[in-house]
């Protein structure tokens, strides 16, 4: 197709590549190890954008006001999607260098009802589509949907306690989400000798088993590995309808940019998942942008203009979902998550050139929340990586850090994160999502007896009314411990019903042919309300709180007399009861079975459901009042954290990633004046943080950095920035609280003076 | 909520004497456990020396500064009496954390020399205990409170000088200049890195005669590495209402980035770095 490509046709796809394990198995780790350059130095070989790069972008920046306004800019309302429902599409034809869309045109979003009619149905009628006849009775009459297989076997205890809201966001009227296909596996070795592998894999099924206990897993994975050739083999026929040909390896860079993004975007073609996530793929283009550039076939620009393309690409994968889902998960996410970075198990970073450049998109495109960019934070990167990240995450707030040295030890250095928090190894691992459930509103039932506190209906088990003036620490310990066993039961229960069904109805056959057969599979619990729960029973203990019952005995308010330590100030007495929740609903987790096997995990993660659960639950002990938001992930509550951020997340350091292997979420939101005085200051500065709560065995840090457009945001809307600090040598404020004509001292000083 | 270290606690209103008669860290060797009057600890980052630090705030300030943005510390009794033993504790909660972002620990306040018994201890305990880069956040009026010793635990001093003025001083402050001279010259003759802090006040202390000799006297030291040109702000306006105290300077403005810009080079001139 290209001159580039022609040029290099006749060689072999592997020419200069080195090892040797990788070529007789499917082990794109080793190839990585064989094959990339670790870079030590810093930003200034980075390019900027081309005009090339910066007109097909605006192409698409142009569209954003409509989408914006509308909700969503077109739908592809006829037509299930799937990895060859829709003709080929493109932005600009003449000037992109990675090409596909999901559906024929940019930003315009395809239905996808294995996951439920009922919820494309709705979305249709929300946004004005009409809602094709046809499609409603075949998604009604003749094919069920992951969302009906879910609804007929749910108990009633599973569908109570989802009305209550006590387990929420759960993933049975949307696609789960969070696999990570390998889509490296396409670039390296092409899809015909993926789809030999596969056959490998089922053809080692053929024999019934022994094991009468295994009789019904061989079949279903007979049937799964029969979909997920079939699935490769659309793969091909949907890269033919571009004019490429995948079967065969990748032979240049552009080709493993290419090969790569049409695997995803054929994931993203048939599935709605909660988080499609990339994976770890900036080292391993490294190497073939690395040959090509040592080759003389391509130029530092052309390198980065790579980069840039395929990064619009991943900007603008679009979902249809309800306004249910958004007020989960609000602004329209997509979690495009790339992690880059890290160290490896042999010590040398896995920092290249091209993780670099894919930071650098955050210049030549603008900042954006996708992809989400994910960097694997450690001590020991190289210096100039670290500043260059934390310059990055100073000028666009688009950065978020997790521990590498947390995750190596534990899932190897081929591990990249789906959605937020979630660390799999690329290929040998995937998660059966569960969402979370709300344990400040557990904590209620256990005051409560088992019976909500908006509804009144009996929801938990009945643990009796806690009698008495004052809440009792005893008592309610005994009666949360009940809540809390019944609450494990009921949520692994549901999850086990949703991923049988989504198993069934609605499988990830693209993103699991790009998966190793005997997969890892974890079941992935969550809590939400950690720091409501933890300063609730910190009051119950430290000071004195008592119900307020209303007409029903229900407590619907509380009044706390006396002070109490709260989480979020790195005081034990506190932070070791988060630490306690975090064990006990993990072990109570762990004693019920799971489909498939999967193995246990939880995660300390709201995302922004944070809001959505505050509004479910009535007051709490704490002084939180009913309906107020509960704080995102694992934070401490809004304001109760006094000694500033780095007490804040060593608080959050304490929470055992032991009993939370999906992830513990800390967002830090920091003025550039509350990192130092000067640029290189703050970089430094920023860097040492991150260094700092890595060290103290910190896993997450989602850090905003704020600018002055964000800071007149605030100004208007103060309801969105409830912990926003500044600090002025020696002393801090928070700034929705400072009168308007500060603000705007703030506003000009912080940025008037950044020299 | 408590803390284990509350703020603004009323003090018992007998115990201010014991932390400023003995002079030196010396009284550990005694085994008296050294309290004095703390305001409040917090962390911060790049605003009260390198890096991320634990900065104790001590309570009490001998000086009445216009601009004052901390003018709920200027009491020893806007303290809580506090052991040292209870702060570094604090500090050691830290000190991986600190380490690890290469930062240190700092004594502010209020004036910390006014309590140099405690200052001192700390100072020593942050180094010699908990391996922390130290540093003293000091207008150096009560410089000569400061031991040798004390000055020996501390990696850095940031030392206020409000003015070259010595009228100019005695308004801002309602204090006299000279020994914060003294003080400025006797760290250089120990060679203890400073960093110097000026605070710029459009209509007070902008003058330019007034900058000069405040740069040409920091130049002529010799151990200045770094000079702050802190712009004048009003956010601690709301702490002097609620203190029922006269904000005299409510309606003098800050500096524009210009004015800012232009005092940084006035001391960049003298082979000062200035941000």
């Amino acid at each position: 197709m290209s001159v580039q490509q022609t040029q290099t046709t006749g060689r072999n796809p592997w020419e200069g590549f080195k090892g040797g394990l990788w070529r007789d198995a499917v082990d794109v780790r080793d190839f990585i190890q064989h094959n990339y350059t670790p870079y030590e130095g810093d930003g200034a070989f980075l390019t900027g954008p081309t005009e090339r790069t910066t007109a097909v972008w605006r192409q698409i920046t142009e569209l954003f006001p409509e989408e914006r306004a509308k909700g969503v800019l077109d739908v592809a309302y006829d037509v299930p999607s799937g990895i060859t429902a829709h003709a080929p599409g493109w932005i600009d034809r003449e000037r992109e260098l990675i090409v596909g869309l999901q559906t024929d045109a940019p930003l315009k979003r395809a239905i996808m009802p294995n996951g439920g009619w009922r919820m494309v149905a709705s979305a249709l009628r929300t946004y004005g589509y009409p809602v094709p006849a046809d499609l409603e009775k075949v998604f009604t009459r003749y094919r069920r949907t992951h969302n009906d297989g879910v609804f007929d076997a749910y108990t009633p205890a599973i569908l109570a306690a989802r009305k209550a809201g006590v387990i929420t966001g759960l993933p049975d009227a949307y696609g789960r989400g969070r696999i990570i296909g390998d889509y490296r596996r396409v670039a390296l070795y092409g899809v015909d000798r993926l789809i030999e592998a596969k056959r490998v894999e089922k053809a080692e099924l053929d024999a019934p088993p022994g094991d009468p206990a295994r009789l019904e897993e061989v079949i279903r994975e007979r049937e799964e590995l029969a979909e997920q050739i079939r699935a490769l083999d659309e793969l091909k026929q949907m890269a033919a309808g571009y004019g490429h040909d995948v079967s065969g390896p990748a032979r240049t860079a552009r080709d493993a940019f290419q090969w790569l993004y049409f695997a995803y975007l054929a994931a993203v073609k048939e599935q709605n998942g909660a988080a499609m996530s990339l994976g770890r793929t900036s080292t391993f283009l490294d190497v073939y942008l690395q040959r090509d550039l040592d080759a003389g076939l391509l130029s530092e620009t052309e390198a980065q203009e790579l980069v840039d393309d395929f990064v619009i690409k991943l900007r603008i994968v679009r979902f249809l979902r309800t306004p249910e889902y958004d007020e989960l998960f609000s602004g329209d996410p997509t979690w495009v998550t790339e992690s880059i970075g890290g160290i490896g198990e042999d010590g040398r970073p896995l920092v290249t050139r091209t993780s670099f450049r894919y930071l650098q998109t955050l210049y030549n495109l603008g900042p954006a929340p996708e992809p989400n960019l994910t960097v694997f934070w450690s001590p020991r990167l190289p210096r100039g990586f670290k500043e260059f990240c934390a310059k990055a995450s100073i000028d666009t707030s688009s950065i978020q850090y997790e521990s590498d040295e947390l995750m190596r030890p534990r899932f190897g250095d081929d591990t990249a994160i789906a959605c937020c928090v979630s660390a799999m190894p690329v290929g040998k691992q995937m998660q059966f999502f569960g969402a979370r459930v709300n344990l400040a509103k557990t904590l209620l039932y256990a005051i409560n007896g088992g019976r909500d506190e908006v509804s009144g209906a009996q929801v938990g088990p009945d643990t009796g009314v806690l009698a008495g003036e004052a809440l009792d620490t005893d008592a309610v310990t005994a009666a949360f411990d009940r809540q809390l066993d019944w609450l494990a039961e009921t949520y692994v229960h549901a999850l086990n019903v949703i991923h049988y069904m989504h198993d069934k109805y609605a499988y990830e056959r693209l993103e699991m042919a790009l998966h190793d057969r005997d997969v890892q599979r974890t079941m992935a619990c969550g809590i939400a309300g950690l720091a409501v729960a933890a300063d609730s029973l910190s009051a119950i203990r430290y000071a004195r709180v008592r119900p307020v019952r209303d007409g029903r005995g229900l407590a619907v308010d509380f009044v706390v007399e006396g002070d109490y330590p709260a989480y979020g100030n790195n005081d034990d007495r506190a932070d070791q009861i988060a630490v306690g929740l975090v064990e006990t609903f993990m072990d109570k987790v762990r004693r019920h079975p799971t489909y498939r096997g999967a193995r246990h995990t939880q995660s300390v993660l709201t995302i922004t459901s944070n809001v959505v659960y505050g509004r479910k639950t009535g007051a709490t002990p704490d002084g939180r009042r009913a309906g107020e938001p509960f704080s995102p992930g694992a934070n401490p509550m809004n304001g109760r954290d006094r000694h500033g951020y780095v007490a804040s997340a060593l608080s959050v350091a304490k929470l055992p990633y032991e009993h939370a292997q999906d992830g513990i979420s800390l967002t830090n939101t920091i003025t550039p004046d509350a990192l130092g005085r000067t640029e290189q200051e703050r970089i430094a500065n920023l860097a040492g943080v991150l260094d700092g709560y890595t060290a103290c065995g910190g896993f997450h840090m989602n850090v905003n950095v704020l600018d002055r457009a964000t800071l007149r945001d605030a100004m208007e809307h103060p309801e969105k920035y409830p912990q926003l600090t500044i600090r002025v040598s020696g002393y801090a404020v928070n700034f929705v609280r400072l009168t308007r004509e500060q603000q705007l001292d703030v506003i000009g000083r912080t940025f008037h003076d950044a020299l | 909520m408590s803390e284990p270290l509350p703020h603004g606690r009323p003090a018992d209103g007998t115990g201010a004497a014991s932390s400023t008669t003995a002079a030196t860290p010396a009284a550990a060797a005694t085994r008296r456990p050294v309290t004095g009057m703390l305001h409040s600890w917090d962390l911060s980052t790049g605003v009260d020396g390198p890096g991320t630090r634990f900065v104790a705030f001590l309570a009490g300030c001998p000086l009445r500064c216009l601009y004052c943005h901390n003018p709920d510390t200027r009491h020893m009794r806007d303290g809580r009496r506090t052991s040292a033993d209870e702060i570094v504790g604090e500090a050691a909660k830290y000190v991986q954390f600190i380490r690890a972002g290469k930062g240190g620990a700092t004594i502010s306040g209020g004036e910390p020399l006014l309590q140099p018994l405690l200052t001192g201890e700390l100072l020593h305990r942050f180094t010699h205990e908990l391996g922390l880069h130290t540093a003293l956040d000091t207008s150096g009026f009560l410089g000569d409170r400061a031991t040798d010793a004390l000055l020996a635990d501390t990696d850095l001093v940031l030392l206020d000088i409000k003015s070259w003025d010595r009228a100019l001083y005695r308004h801002l402050t309602h204090q006299e200049l000279a020994p914060t001279l003294d003080f400025a010259r006797r760290l250089a003759d120990l060679g203890t890195e400073v960093w110097i802090r000026f605070v710029l006040v459009p209509g007070l202390t902008d003058a330019t005669e007034n900058i000069e000799g405040v740069a040409s006297f920091a130049a002529s030291l010799g151990n200045i590495t770094r000079v702050d040109v802190l712009p004048f702000h009003k956010l601690g306006a709301e702490k002097w209402r609620a203190l029922g105290l006269d904000f005299t300077l409510a309606d003098t403005p800050t500096p524009t980035a210009d004015q800012t810009a232009a005092a940084r080079a006035v001391f960049a001139a003298h082979g000062l770095h200035a941000v």
